[in-house]
């Protein structure tokens, strides 16, 4: 098999919307050498692959980064790092600025000022984003890129990190990348759970099927501290496409009804867990199916919504063209999603401080896969890419790498070349994807269950995904993609492992859907006003409980 | 949804099998593009966008309300057309202006 040895100043593992971003800042600001790792390619990699249709994240006239925090807290109940998000808002603006100067198109008024969309949103042409920041990437000479190369491992001794694992999946080669810091910015985590449509449409969902956690399956085999994995995503959207659903609530006022043509969203609340959770219970209730009320808006308003879907989801539009009806003519139904892990719209993720560095020395987190620090989305990841990146120059310009471990070469080498040589699985890949989704879905508090779970429910989902984890050593490939497969399957069931046990340390029912743990149905303010957190040591996940960072105060890591 | 690539329309330029996040479009020993994990497509189209014969449409599959029409784009300089193949022979149109940012 082939090996090829790399060093660099900076790695960057994930050439998505914060890795590209971090690239962009350490070359401004240093002349550091910086390789990133995108398993894909980064023209059109990750979340941004299909372009988003507005900026979720910015501060509009009149509003401060403060009112930011103040919302984002609110939505989570109070769940969130306050320290983190204030030092994300504090740069949304000016990282629009530049995506702005880097070519993305963003609606302006007659006065040429941004046109918003509610108090946070512009409004944007964003089919392309993806790829103006990889040209501005390209343009770089100390950035060197590895497309398909995909990462599965750390090199971390005595906590401090000295470089990653992985391979090519087209020029088959495995990399030992001795690198002095390293930023993680993988995203998060989908497919953990049965999809909405399991099967030919197993991948038409929400968040990117080809993030599968890698990032946090790392940090967690590294012993990395990570915080939230209980809270969730779900999004509710338009069903079958998964499409968004903002466009239709903000766009043209459409409200949440059910099938009696009720408005049922101020029964329930409107932080986003709770729309959810509203929608289940109306379709509990006999209520359902439930809508988005579209019908009646005017034929201009069709023809704007039919482009506003093809520029970010054109299967919507393509299920209205399949049905023969527009918008106007018949609501658009909506679900829930299964969940995901996604720390850049809830607080799943890395445990890191101000400086996005994580507890692993030398190892920086941002974008989705960094926790405490919800509603990032795309302007968010963008501030704490650009945190992550002088965090790490810094980092660099004070330390001097450190070399790998050969005896950790050869172990990862090994597995690898394992799974492409012993052929004497009973099961292939898919089957064990397919078996740990079907054991999240039925009792870690999936679709099936309306989301809801209890303690018993939790510990048979672990005894299950350990029993896969250990069925999963002996899968087989027949090549380098599948090699991935395999990985990638790991990594998930790594990642539900953690899922399983914050579900279960927080001992109530903070946000309904998210974690709606049936054994204890009501908040508890008294015991759960915490940071549920955890480290994995020797084989076991251990809790951490940790007091809530408040607002005015910052934590920073004392290793 | 997945996609589908016209085998005698494709000139093996690889530019789709460049830009999809999920690596599943390879090339072939004819030199023609493939999709090689069709139930994996996630659906962003960024492979359509790509290509420079619009050699590729993509399609609901019927579990998710798939009737039948396929769906291509054609540039022209910042107009983005998107054309839809109906099952009855027919087609229709949409065009969006790139230069424009969204309404909503
Ligand atoms: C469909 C969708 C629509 C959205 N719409 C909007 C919107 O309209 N407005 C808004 O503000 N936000 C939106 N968001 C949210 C926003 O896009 C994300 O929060 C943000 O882009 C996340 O950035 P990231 O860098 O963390 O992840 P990504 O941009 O996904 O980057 C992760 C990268 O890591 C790579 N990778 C993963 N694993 C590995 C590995 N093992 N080795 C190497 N590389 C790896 C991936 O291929 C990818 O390129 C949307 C998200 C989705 C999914
Ligand atoms: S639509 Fe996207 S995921 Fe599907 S084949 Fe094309 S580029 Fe790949
Ligand atoms: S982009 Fe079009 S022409 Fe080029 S390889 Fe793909 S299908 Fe063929």
């Amino acid at each position: 098999m082939k090996t090829e040895r790399l060093k660099t100043d900076i790695l960057i593992i994930g050439g998505g919307t914060a890795g590209c971003y971090a690239a962009l800042t350490i070359s401004e600001n240093s002349d550091a050498k910086v390789l990133i790792c995108e398993k894909a390619h980064i023209k059109r990699s990750g979340c941004l692959a299909a372009g988003v249709n507005a900026l979720n994240a910015y501060i509009v006239e009149g509003k401060t980064p403060q009112d930011y925090v103040d919302y984002a807290k609110k939505d989570a109940d109070n769940i969130v790092r306050e320290d983190l998000l204030l030092t994300m808002s504090e740069r949304l603006n000016a990282v629009t600025k530049r995506l702005e100067q880097l070519g993305l198109v963003i609606l302006k008024d007659k006065n040429g000022r941004y046109v918003t969309r509610g108090n946070r949103n512009l409004k944007i042409n964003g089919e392309n984003i993806k790829p103006i920041l990889a040209n501005a990437v390209k343009k770089l000479p100390n950035i060197d890129v590895l497309n398909r190369v995909n990462i599965t491992d750390f090199f971390v001794k005595n906590n401090r990190i000295n470089g990653a694992f992985g391979f090519g999946i087209e020029d088959e080669t495995f990399y030992i990348i001795e690198a002095n810091a390293v930023i993680v910015a993988t995203g998060g985590a989908a497919g953990l759970y049965k999809p909405n449509n399991p099967g030919f449409s197993r991948h038409k969902m929400w968040y990117p099927p080809f993030n599968t956690g890698a990032g946090y399956a790392m940090g967690i085999k590294a012993g990395a501290e990570m915080t939230t994995f209980e809270m969730r995503f779900i999004a509710l959207r338009c069903k079958d496409t998964i499409a968004p659903t903002g466009t239709l609530a903000q766009g043209v006022g459409a409200k949440q009804i059910n099938s009696l043509g009720e408005v049922y969203e101020e029964k329930y609340g409107i932080t986003t867990s709770q729309r959810v959770y509203g929608t289940v219970n109306e379709n509990q209730q006999g209520r359902g199916p439930c809508y988005l009320q579209t019908e009646g808006i005017t034929a201009e308003q069709d023809n704007s919504l039919k482009k506003a879907y093809l520029n970010m989801a054109p299967s919507q539009t393509l299920k209205w063209i399949e049905s023969g009806k527009n918008p106007s003519e018949q609501n658009v139904e909506i679900e829930g999603t299964e969940p995901y892990i996604v720390g850049g719209h809830t607080a799943s993720g890395y445990w890191v401080d101000t400086k996005r560095a994580t507890t692993v020395k030398g190892l920086f987190a941002a974008g989705d896969v960094a926790g405490g620090c919800p509603q990032k989305y795309v302007t968010g990841a963008l501030a704490e890419g650009e945190i992550a990146a002088l965090s790490a120059i810094n980092f660099v310009n004070e330390n001097n790498s450190v070399p790998i471990d050969e005896a950790l070469i050869e172990e990862h080498i090994e597995e690898a070349e394992r799974f492409l040589t012993d052929n004497n699985s009973h099961f292939t890949t898919e089957q064990l994807e397919e078996a740990m989704q079907t054991v999240m879905d039925s009792y870690a508090g999936g679709i099936k269950t309306n989301y809801r779970f209890n303690e018993k429910q939790l510990d048979i989902a672990d005894e299950k995904i350990v029993d896969i984890l250990k069925l999963s050593e002996n899968l087989y490939a027949e090549d380098f993609q599948e090699l991935m497969y395999i990985y990638e399957l790991r990594e998930r069931l790594i990642v539900c492992r953690s899922v399983i046990a914050h579900l279960k340390a927080r001992k109530e029912t903070r946000w309904h859907s998210f974690a709606e743990n049936l054994d204890y149905p009501d908040k508890d303010d008294k015991n759960f006003l915490k940071y549920v957190n955890s480290r994995y040591q020797d084989g076991k996940i251990r809790i951490i409980l940790r007091d809530l960072v408040e607002g005015g105060t910052v934590y920073e890591h004392s290793y | 949804m997945s996609i589908a690539i016209d085998k005698d329309k494709c000139i093996g330029c690889g530019k789709c099998h460049t830009v999809c996040p999920g690596s599943l479009i390879k090339i072939g020993e004819d030199k023609k593009a493939f999709i090689k994990y069709p139930k994996d497509c996630w659906g962003c189209t960024s492979c359509i966008k790509e290509c420079p014969v619009y050699a590729i449409k993509f399609y609901l599959g019927a579990d998710i309300g798939g009737m039948g029409t396929f769906a291509h784009t054609e540039k022209d300089g910042y107009i983005l057309k998107w054309i839809f193949e109906h099952p009855n022979g027919e087609n229709s149109e949409i065009e969006i202006n790139q230069k424009e940012s969204n309404k909503y």
